[in-house]
């Protein structure tokens, strides 16, 4: 199949078939230089760069909400178009009509948008509530059929942040098939799909499969009429960079306009992109100016996405993130990188419009990357604090290289691959549940096997570990059953059509399970096996606090005593949870990254072998817990590098801070000690690593005085936020962790 | 055979070149006023570590070494465990890591002398560039650091010269003038770092009941080191 709009690309089977990596593959150009090429930002960028900042102060004077449209559910073609500055904006479309105004997705569950509406001043509409009145909701359905041990572990906060009262995201569209192929060339395959469906056997997979697909189709279709309105048709593929900015950014607006999953993570389009304004370039239609003018619009856009949220909701997912995650780098199969000109441009707007917690721009970093471009992060890193970092070394054998992350860690493959989010279980909450034989102390509920508190004046670790074991064998089950009903509720209700329209009809799904609390766990293991721990008890017997007298191996010092607890015991989970079927036989995956719910885990939870006292945060994903590291900030990465990525293929999420000083004397010297440092952790095959090259005291200035740092961004775990859109909360827990300093 | 370890940073980026796992041997035989770990002094305490037990621990993190880092042996004075400390290098060349050596060069045997054949860079702390100073705040004489250096110069073992800057004592143009000409006398010195003197070591002074002596100078401005390091 030929057509003109692809002019001067290379011929390839992407043009017979849906295939953007083959198209990228045949196209893209690497470039391996450094970086005095970039442009910074135009006067026309910097203005509207400022009508935006304007916003956001207007924003978070108003209580952290702008506005709301509560008369109307957000669809695709629910608003009229709307503008930040029409004459000025080169890339356009917003969610609603107007920017920073958040609309109401009531799919997911009607009960938390009345309180989100609430919270901030607001009533939802009659119309809106009249409407959903007739209509169940993915919540609604979830609460039909959870079984009263499942609504006691959410109680009990044993498991805690599922997406059943929410969208679940983490399904990343492949938004570029947009621009490449444009929409009626999606339709028709899809419709070719749906057809050939008529030979197999109507099943009930068969039927959903179908009907699923009609549905998709439906929305391609609005998703056509949601870019006229705008004044584009973007039925055939893209012409020029502009119109492949424009279409892909109109497909990932329809995907937010459907749907407020947790995470809407972007892809991996830099240098997709890079291949069009390569061809306009050469064209002579097009200027590294208006190059990265066009990509620096494109990200302006990306600043103001917004969904609306409860406050309970933050407590969780803190900082009003969306994870419009895009990966960038990283080395292609055939051993030329993927780097290109577009993945400088892009990490170029944390310069062009300053630091910001959004998209989150997330670096594949490979050992054998391009110097320069490993310098060029670092020094990103540095000034920033704005991009995180995920191996591509051990990523690229399971996933190709045209894959991307969702929300923090979440690898797929783009287009072909989705996954079944399912937050996190409080192994450190199961830890104490399991010493009281079935009792939570915190929340007073039973649950799980009902045994003997353990008995003694002392610990014992087998026995212990006995316990702990068949706990996480009963959590397990019970777990994966959870998702099942959420993941099957969510298909029924709250259908992703226009992101599962953007990938192959035969799409590969993850269920992904998390853990929390896994340091706190290793060091009370440790304690139990090389200290004496007693165990205190209340009136009633029931174990609530401990006494550790000795010392013991601490996680996070490179000691493989306690180390290896932490990785056996991830081990032990994913092989439980593997026990239990999954729903259309998604592949059980682990996590062990907490976003800011570090806090309130530990809120929930008594306290700890450890000495962690009660309510006390937990260091977040799989960051030993704070100020135990005593051997420097290698040793704490090399504890945590040997958590096995095949055991955790959801993601194991670092979190380092560091002070200018402990980097180096000067910015040189930084920048190689710190390539050195993400070079030599992802040698030892661990996963992911947010930077933040600060001070504490910067924090504590900005926890004093939150107007004169609105811009202070920092990484938290798998992704970055604004300091002062954390809780008060969130924000002491972000200082009191360890700041690597020099000794 | 086995040493004395203060402790151990796993990750230094300031006592040699790149990233480097820095050990700080315990004992020292000079007393200077502006010490920032009086607690390395005493010989007898610290933690005994074999030689092998420190470099397979180094081993460890050599993926982060990158090309220009390695192991740092600093101190107090390693010099005053020199079979240690050259096992230690000993061990570290033979698993390919970049050795690096912290010291005050106060002492020149047999024993150092065989350490420096296994050494590939030292940081060599030259106090003050005057004698006087040097009896008064460090107890040793400038004349055996300059023996130091003229035999790291004579055996070609890279140089560099360090020194703490601290107001009223050092921080004036004269000092540095000196320091610079001492550096072009030898030809192993190929770099030059001048380090403010700092105070947050004040609370292991308090804690050692010890009396800090430079607890009413004040630390150099960013400004004047500035200034100083423009005249290298």
């Amino acid at each position: 199949m030929k057509h003109e709009n692809w002019n001067g690309f290379n011929a390839g089977v992407w043009q017979d078939e849906i295939n953007v990596r083959d198209f990228i593959q045949n196209n893209y150009r690497e470039y391996t230089g450094e970086p005095s090429f970039l442009a910074g930002a135009t006067p026309r960028t910097a203005a509207l760069m400022k009508k935006v900042q304007n916003l956001f102060v207007i924003e978070q004077q108003s209580g952290g909400v702008l506005d709301i449209d509560t008369d109307v559910a957000s669809s695709l073609t629910a608003y009229k178009p709307g503008y930040i500055d029409r004459e000025n904006e080169l890339i356009v479309g917003l969610q609603t009509n107007r920017p920073l105004k958040r609309g109401v997705n009531p799919f997911g569950g009607i009960r938390m948008v009345r309180q989100a509406c609430e919270a901030y001043g607001y009533t939802l509409g009659r119309n809106v509530e009249e409407e959903f009145k007739y209509r169940t909701t993915h919540n609604d359905g979830v609460f039909r059929v959870y079984t009263d041990e499942m609504r006691m572990a959410r109680r009990s906060h044993v498991i805690t942040g599922l997406p059943d009262a929410y969208g679940r995201g983490r399904i990343i569209g492949d938004y570029r098939r947009v621009a490449l192929y444009g929409v009626d060339r999606l339709i028709a395959e899809k419709k070719k799909d749906k057809a050939s469906l008529a030979d197999r056997n109507f099943d009930t997979e068969t039927i959903q499969l179908d009907e699923e697909l009609y549905r998709q189709i439906s929305f391609l279709g609005y998703l056509k009429e949601m870019a006229a309105m705008y004044g584009y048709d973007i039925s055939a593929p893209a012409k020029n960079a502009r119109e492949a900015i424009q279409w892909t950014y109109f497909a990932y607006l329809g995907a937010i306009k459907e749907q407020n999953g947790a995470a809407m993570s972007l892809g991996r389009v830099s240098t997709f992109f890079d291949i069009y304004i390569e061809r306009d370039l050469k064209a002579g239609v097009l200027t590294e100016e208006s190059a990265q003018e066009l990509i620096d619009d494109f990200v302006i856009k990306l600043r103001v996405a917004r969904h609306l949220r409860t406050p309970e909701y933050n407590e969780l997912f803190g900082g009003d993130p969306m994870w419009i995650t895009e990966a960038v780098g990283g080395m292609g199969e055939d051993g030329r990188t993927l780097v290109s000109k577009s993945s400088y441009r892009i990490l170029n707007t944390l310069y062009t419009l300053g630091p910001a917690p959004e998209p989150n721009l997330t670096v594949l970093w490979s050992n054998a990357m391009p110097e320069s471009f490993k310098r060029f992060c670092a020094k990103v890193s540095a000034d920033t604090d704005s991009i995180q970092y995920e191996n591509d070394d051990i990523m690229r054998p399971v996933y190709g290289d045209d894959y991307a992350i969702a929300c923090c860690v979440s690898a797929m493959k783009i287009g072909k691959q989705m996954q079944f989010f399912g937050a996190r279980c409080n192994l450190a909450k199961l830890l104490l549940i399991a010493i009281n034989g079935g009792y939570d102390t915190t929340s007073g509920i039973h649950i799980g096997p009902q045994m003997d508190v353990l008995s003694g004046d002392k610990l014992e670790y087998g026995e212990v570990m006995a316990r702990f074991e068949t706990y996480i064998e009963w959590l397990s089950r019970l777990y994966v059953n959870t998702m099942n009903v959420i993941h099957y509720m969510h298909d029924r209700y709250a259908y992703e059509k226009i992101q599962m329209a953007l990938h192959d009809t035969d799409v590969g799904r993850f269920m992904a399970f998390g853990v929390a609390g896994l340091s706190v766990v290793a060091d009370s293991i440790s304690a139990i096996k090389f200290a004496s721990v007693r165990p205190i008890r209340d009136e009633a017997g029931f174990i609530t606090d401990f006494e550790t007298v000795g010392d013991f191996p601490k996680y996070g010092n490179d000691d493989d005593r306690v180390d290896l607890i932490a990785k056996d015991i991830t081990h032990k989970v994913i092989t439980e949870l593997r026990k239990t079927p999954t729903y259309r036989n998604a592949e059980h995956t682990l996590s062990v990254l907490t976003i800011t719910s570090n806090v309130m885990y530990g809120k929930n939870t008594g306290a700890t072998p450890d000495g962690r006292g009660a309510g006390e945060a937990f260091a977040p994903g799989a960051n030993p817990m704070h100020n135990r590291e005593e051997n420097g900030a290698l040793a704490s990465l090399n504890s945590v590098a040997k958590i096995s990525y095949d055991d955790c293929r959801d993601g194991i999420s670092n979190t380092f801070s560091i002070t200018p000083d402990a980097l180096g004397h000067d910015e040189e010297s930084r920048v190689t000690n710190l390539v050195a440092i993400l070079d030599g952790y992802f040698a030892k095959k661990a996963h992911h690593i947010n930077v933040n090259v600060m001070n504490r005291e910067t924090l504590m200035k900005a926890y004093e005085n939150p107007e004169a740092y609105p811009n202070l961004t920092i990484r938290v775990s798998g992704y970055a936020v604004n300091f002062c859109k954390l809780s008060r909360e969130q924000q002491r827990e972000v200082i009191s962790r360890t700041f690597h300093e020099k000794i | 055979m086995t040493g004395r370890v203060h402790s151990i940073q796993s990750m230094g980026t300031v006592d040699g070149p790149g990233v480097r796992y820095v050990v700080f041997l315990q004992g020292c035989n000079l007393r200077c006023s502006c010490c920032h770990n009086p607690d390395t002094w005493r010989v007898n305490e610290g933690t005994e570590y074999t030689a092998e037990d420190i470099v397979s621990r180094a081993i460890r993190f050599r993926e982060y070494f990158g090309r220009e880092g390695g192991i740092t042996l600093s101190g107090g004075e390693p010099l005053l465990q020199a079979e240690f400390a050259r096992e230690i290098f000993e061990l570290s060349h033979k698993a390919g890591i970049n050795t690096c050596l912290d010291t005050s060069g106060s002492l020149l045997n047999g024993n150092v002398k065989a350490l420096l054949d296994e050494t590939d860079r030292v940081l060599l702390d030259i106090k003050y560039t005057d004698d006087e100073l040097y009896q008064r705040h460090a107890g040793c004489r400038l004349e055996s650091v300059l023996v130091f250096l003229r035999y790291l110069d004579e055996k070609g073992i890279a140089t560099t010269l360090r020194q703490v800057i601290i107001p009223t004592l050092n921080d004036n143009a004269e000092n540095v003038t000196r320091l610079k000409e001492i550096a072009k006398a030898h030809k192993c010195v190929d770099r030059i770092e001048l380090l403010p003197f700092r105070k947050i070591c004040e609370v292991k002074y308090k804690a050692m009941s010890l009396s800090f002596p430079l607890a009413d100078v004040d630390e150099p401005t960013s400004e004047r080191m500035t200034a100083l390091r423009t005249l290298l």
